[in-house]
């Protein structure tokens, strides 16, 4: 990233025309870029902000307010706060196990943590519903105990763990490969305890990218739709997330309604973006900050 | 297995989290095939090939192609603006790209629904032209264009800020035009990553379900994708054929993940050469 900011001022320096385009081409292809992006981005994100408040503040307020609204944004909270710290763990245990050692198999372990982005949700949702269905092999042994999982908050849950799975690994892998182990060594050498060290070396050092992770995994818990829509079954006021409730206003053509609670996710996603951005910039400066310290040294 | 190390918790930690992913992402995986194969060849062979499956499975693959070829015109022009030129407020278009990953899918259907309707902001100037964009693919190639817009910026940039200058000054002081230089010298560069960001958007976009079941109107043969077609297989109960399609369409993300795969490999390669 560095690397990106001196090579800016180089050019700022020696800009020429041999390696820039005429004006015309500059102006034209940011004009194309950002007319792009208006189009897909911008314009949407207005329409449901304005869609929202189409009929006035209080049908806005009353739509987010109303019990099964509230109950909708309940159980997307608790979706979240359950399958974020879950994937947290295992993104961890994964991460740790993968970059501080060698073993056979390693790269069919990082596969498999990858493999929920490549499969469709509505797959993601399918697979726990052969698995503990009624009609599955499980299922009537779970019925017999009294144990409901899907069309269930549990089918919502497992749901939302298989398609938030790997955002926490995949953000702590290359950043702890890049780490290496030297600190963990030179902590365990010096008398740490395995967890000591991990506590007060290695998880200070992968705070950022941690948070990172957890914010977008967050993001996609309380965002997801399709695998949550084949798992919950729509009941009203006890199986609909946000998303859900959302789909059903808007087939119901309570449109006003369903982009009020459509903003509330809009406003999460913002929020994300923006918590996104400041990580990534404070991680530049670090970075900018530990070349000219070593620069420095030199 | 291990090498020997210092760091303690190797057991505990690969334990975890090999248990968790089979419990999680490995075994329900494992179950969907055997349930799909429960059908005799011959019914799996009629559930996937089905006409109104393959109608499905034209209009995903399709639809997700030109989404995909749409982003990687505009995601390249997108990155190269980003990197190259200076202008206000470019830090926020630069955040604003990765509005897709954040946005829930269900949250873009609706708005990009209410946008391509007839009498929306944007339909309302193609209905006099003769488009229709909602209820009909054009409407899915919309919804899909949308949801893989970073993956190409995104694999892009990162190229594009290394790419060392001094080799653009050496082409042009070698007598090449802009052109010229951009042909021969940074196209090639860059079209490991160029084919990474399209094929990341490709994947994503076939399976993807949310943003595009509003737009599509959803009738079979014409605007009906594939998950969809098996939700539609699992609301009529048929648990056996759900699975036989969702077989098919994991066939093609793992083609397109084995794919991504050796593009990285070949690109690697290439930034170590």
């Amino acid at each position: 990233m560095s690397g990106a900011v001196s090579s800016l001022n180089r050019r700022a320096l020696r800009a020429t025309d041999a390696t820039t385009e005429p004006l015309w081409v500059r102006i034209l292809l940011t004009a194309i870029a950002l007319s792009f992006l208006a189009l897909f981005l911008v314009i949407p994100l207005i329409a449901v902000f304005t869609e929202a408040f189409s009929r006035g503040a209080d049908v806005y307020w009353a739509a987010i307010t109303e019990p099964d609204a509230w109950h909708a944004i309940k159980l997307t909270l608790l979706a979240a706060a359950i399958s974020v710290p879950l994937n947290v763990v295992f993104g961890l245990s994964a991460a740790w196990a993968i970059t501080k050692f060698h073993f056979r198999g390693k790269q069919a372990l990082i596969t498999l943590i990858d493999l929920p982005f490549a499969v469709s949700p509505v797959v993601a949702g399918l697979i726990y519903v052969l698995l503990f269905g009624a009609q599955s092999w499980l299922g009537p042994w779970l019925s017999d105990n009294n144990i409901k999982i899907i069309f269930a908050v549990p089918g919502i849950v497992l749901a939302t763990v298989f398609v938030t799975f790997p955002f926490i690994a995949r953000e702590l892998i290359p950043l702890m490969e890049e780490q290496g182990t030297s600190y963990e060594e030179a902590s365990l050498t010096l008398g740490a305890s395995g967890w000591q060290t991990f506590w007060r070396v290695t998880l200070p050092s992968i705070k950022w990218g941690l948070l990172y992770g957890i914010i977008l995994c967050n993001a996609r818990a309380m965002g997801e739709f399709g695998a949550v829509s084949v798992v919950s079954g729509h009941i009203r006021g006890q199986t609909n997330t946000l998303p859900l409730h959302i789909e059903i206003l808007y087939n119901e053509y309570q449109f006003a309604a369903a982009f009020a609670a459509a903003s509330l996710l809009a406003g999460l996603a913002l929020i994300t973006l923006v918590v996104k951005s400041l990580l990534e910039w404070h991680h530049v400066r670090e970075r900018e900050k530990a070349v000219r310290a070593a620069s420095q040294q030199a | 297995m291990s090498r020997p190390s210092v760091i303690p918790g190797f057991g505990l930690s690969l334990g975890y989290a090999a248990f968790y992913a089979s419990l999680i992402v490995f075994i329900p995986l494992a179950f969907l095939f055997a349930k799909a194969f429960t059908l005799t060849w011959a019914e799996f062979w009629q559930t996937v090939l089905d006409p109104q499956a393959i109608a499905s499975y034209r209009l995903s693959l399709g639809a997700a192609f030109i989404g995909a070829l749409i982003n990687l015109v505009f995601g390249f022009i997108v990155a190269w603006v980003l990197v190259r030129y200076q202008f206000f407020g470019k830090k926020i278009v630069d955040a604003l790209v990765d509005l897709p990953f954040a946005l829930p899918t269900a949250v873009a259907g609706i708005a990009l629904t209410s946008l391509y309707a007839p009498q929306g902001w944007v339909g309302q100037w193609l209905t006099p032209l003769g488009i229709k964009v909602a209820y009909t693919p054009l409407g899915v190639i919309v919804a899909l264009t949308f949801i893989g817009l970073p993956f190409v910026v995104r694999t892009v940039q990162p190229v594009l800020e290394e790419l060392e200058k001094e080799i653009e000054e050496a082409a042009a002081s070698l007598g090449a035009n802009r052109w010229h230089t951009f042909r021969r010298i940074l196209l090639p560069a860059l079209l490991p990553a160029l084919l990474t960001g399209f094929a990341l958007a490709f994947a994503r976009a076939v399976g993807e379900y949310g943003s595009v079941v509003f737009i599509s109107g959803n009738m079979p043969f014409r605007t009906e994708i594939t998950p969809l077609l098996i939700v539609s297989k699992l609301e009529q109960y048929n648990y056996a054929g759900a699975a036989a399609l969702a077989v098919v369409l994991l066939m093609f993300s793992f083609v397109l993940l084995l794919l991504i795969n050796l593009l990285q490999h070949w690109s690697s390669k290439r930034a170590g050469a």
